[in-house]
């Protein structure tokens, strides 16, 4: 098993390789970072040729990628424009730890950058997280043991309409019908941007109240996926012969259906949760911008809008990578839950 | 349907053979199974009333009249002159829809058709030699899947939406951007498809009418798109039609961030 693990280790550092490289080759025909650093006015063409000495955007595209990989601390750069390279370079490059500093906040880490919005994804993508498998959860044994009764259509033709409908849509309904509808009939109505009130401050209270229409909105598309997903190994699961041994004990129902049908039948679901987990870091890019979650989808969609590379870079790496640990640790997990599976 | 035609005067006269129902095509047998199928008329007619909507209404509405703007009637409710309606600089939304319904179905249809291209080459190249060829076009495929498609898409729209020019086709303009958008939601929606094209291509080159194809000489390329390909149809087509409605609201999404198809022309993502 270790060897399993080590082995799938080494495997996935090529494909980073890969995913950096391409990446990187998109990233830079990306639009102008010296554009917008005139502030208000148009950045003087005396400026952006300094400019783009100093934040070596005049090299190559190979050296680029060199130095954000490897760092420059190595050589020697150019800074003051005589084209004598005099100054060593203080980057440490991605395999040392260092992602730059962002060109869009200029002189702040990377990771700093990615790190004040991390927690706010994670918090609201962790809680839609257990949203989705707790109500899926519920909706796919119920629907399992009454398939095709009435309630099991009506389940099921409704998270089918949720899943088909574009999430900003079900954003936008129901923030016309909760916030806008809601405040216009006098009653409690919810907020519809931010994490909170400046006046009334971060409190816990202020940031659950405002996360309830982001939570509701990412966890209608999924609910569908995963429920389906929940009812038909359930469906499996309790047509196996074990289940007939367990009634024909005289096992009470519900310890047939939570004990001996749930367990086999979740094997597959934490597998898929586990795929699907590194994907939030990432956090969901349109609805944090409806509802103005200060969050990494919003932080991606406003450093793509400005070609900022680095930070771009950092977060992709970081959800690529996540992405690779976690499908290894689905494998574990997998292999761990059903002893029956062996990795070679 | 030439066995139809035979008349016979009493079951008992006839011998055994002819007792039975005439054979049907694989044509009529699929049609059987579909009107069986009450979910499938109801889908099919859908489908239909969709495309009629998208292409018949445009017989009756002109594309100048769906991107007409009269800024004094903006934002008007549901109305005789206007039955859904006018939008904030007062185009008639009714033929807007009907215009995006054309553009976001073209839009649909030919990112399927780059996916399925893509998919379909690399997977079948990929499974059938195996070895390098398979390794250094699976490590590709990964690597695109591990990154989120829409990140993928914004980092994309991006980079190809520079300055675009318009498209005239059959004296129509497009914004140029379409054609970008197709493109970009085929480059980065192949891989999954390319992956179940694999595996099919795994189990089935060791069947033994692969064999017998190598063994009556069949080229590399008529094994692979003539006798193994047709013979791993059925997850292709049913990627294939996921794939519609996923190109269709992978469009919606970019532009509803900003970086999708360009004004003037209408998808129903706008």
């Amino acid at each position: 098993m270790t060897r399993y693990i080590l082995r799938r280790l080494l495997q996935a550092i090529p494909l980073l390789f890969i995913i950096s490289v391409i990446l990187f080759v998109l990233m830079q025909n990306m639009g102008d970072p010296l554009a917008t650093m005139g502030g208000r006015t148009v950045t003087r063409s005396a400026d952006r040729e300094r400019l783009s000495r100093l934040l070596g955007l005049d090299k190559p595209i190979y050296i680029q990628y060199l130095y954000w990989l490897a760092g420059n601390d190595w050589a020697k750069i150019d800074q003051d424009g005589d084209g004598v390279a005099e100054t060593a370079g203080t980057r440490k490059g991605v395999l040392r730890g260092d992602f730059g500093t962002s060109l869009v906040n200029r002189g702040v880490p990377v990771t700093k950058v990615i790190g004040d919005r991390l927690p706010n994804t994670l918090l609201l993508m962790l809680a839609a997280e257990l949203v989705i498998i707790g109500g899926a959860m519920m909706i796919g044994i119920y629907s399992a043991l009454h398939q095709y009764s009435t309630a099991d259509n009506v389940i099921t033709t409704t998270t089918f309409i949720l899943y088909s409908m574009p999430v900003f849509f079900f954003a936008l309904v129901i923030m016309y019908i909760f916030a806008v509808n809601f405040k216009r009939w006098g009653l409690p109505y919810l907020p519809t941007v931010g994490m909170f009130e400046p006046e009334a401050g971060k409190t816990i209270a202020q940031v659950l109240w405002h996360m309830v229409l982001p939570v509701a909105t990412l966890s209608s598309i999924y609910f569908a996926a995963y429920s389906r997903y929940i009812r038909s190994t359930m469906l499996e699961a309790l047509g196996k012969d074990y289940i007939r041994t367990a009634k024909a004990k005289g096992l009470p129902r519900s310890e047939i259906v939570y004990i001996h049908a749930l367990k086999n039948a979740a094997l597959p679901i934490v597998t898929v949760v586990a795929l699907d987990l590194p994907f939030l870091l990432g956090g969901a890019i349109v609805t944090e911008r409806i509802f103005a979650w200060p969050g990494t989808g919003r932080l991606f969609l406003d450093h793509v809008s400005r070609s900022d590379t680095p930070v771009v870079m950092g977060l992709l790496m970081m959800i690529a990578t996540a992405v690779v640990l976690f499908q290894i640790l689905a494998d574990v997990l997998y292999a761990w839950l059903d002893p029956r599976i062996r990795f070679k | 349907m030439e066995s139809t035609a035979q008349k016979p005067n009493s079951v008992a006269q006839l011998p055994l053979d002819e007792l039975e129902t005439p054979p049907l095509s694989l044509g009529q047998l699929t049609w059987r199974r579909f009107r069986r199928h009450r979910m499938a008329i109801f889908g099919g007619v859908c489908l239909i009333i969709l495309f009629l909507y998208a292409f018949g209404g445009a017989l009756i509405l002109s594309e100048k009249y769906a991107n007409f703007t009269s800024t004094g009637d903006r934002l008007q409710p549901p109305s005789w002159q206007h039955p859904f309606g006018t939008d904030t600089i007062g185009r008639d939304i009714l033929a807007r829809t009907i215009y995006g319904g054309q553009i976001s179905i073209l839009i649909g249809v030919t990112a399927m058709l780059v996916e399925v291209l893509l998919g379909v080459v690399i997977g079948a190249l990929a499974g059938y030699f195996g070895g390098v060829i398979d390794s250094l076009l699976m490590r590709m495929t990964e690597a695109i899947i591990v990154i989120p498609q829409i990140f993928l898409l914004l980092v994309m729209a991006k980079f190809f939406g520079g300055s675009l020019p318009n498209i005239t086709v059959l004296g129509r303009t497009f914004s140029g951007s379409v054609v970008v958008i197709i493109g970009i939601i085929g480059v980065t929606s192949w891989p999954y498809l390319a992956r179940i094209v694999r595996a099919e291509f795994l189990s089935l080159k060791e069947n033994e009418f692969v064999l017998a194809a190598r063994a009556t000489g069949s080229s590399t390329s008529d094994i692979i798109f003539r006798h193994i390909l047709p013979n791993s149809i059925a997850p292709i087509v049913v990627s294939a039609t996921l794939g519609i409605a996923n190109a269709i609201s992978s469009e919606a999404y970019i532009s509803f961030l900003g970086l999708g198809v360009r004004p003037p022309t209408a998808t129903w993502a706008i």
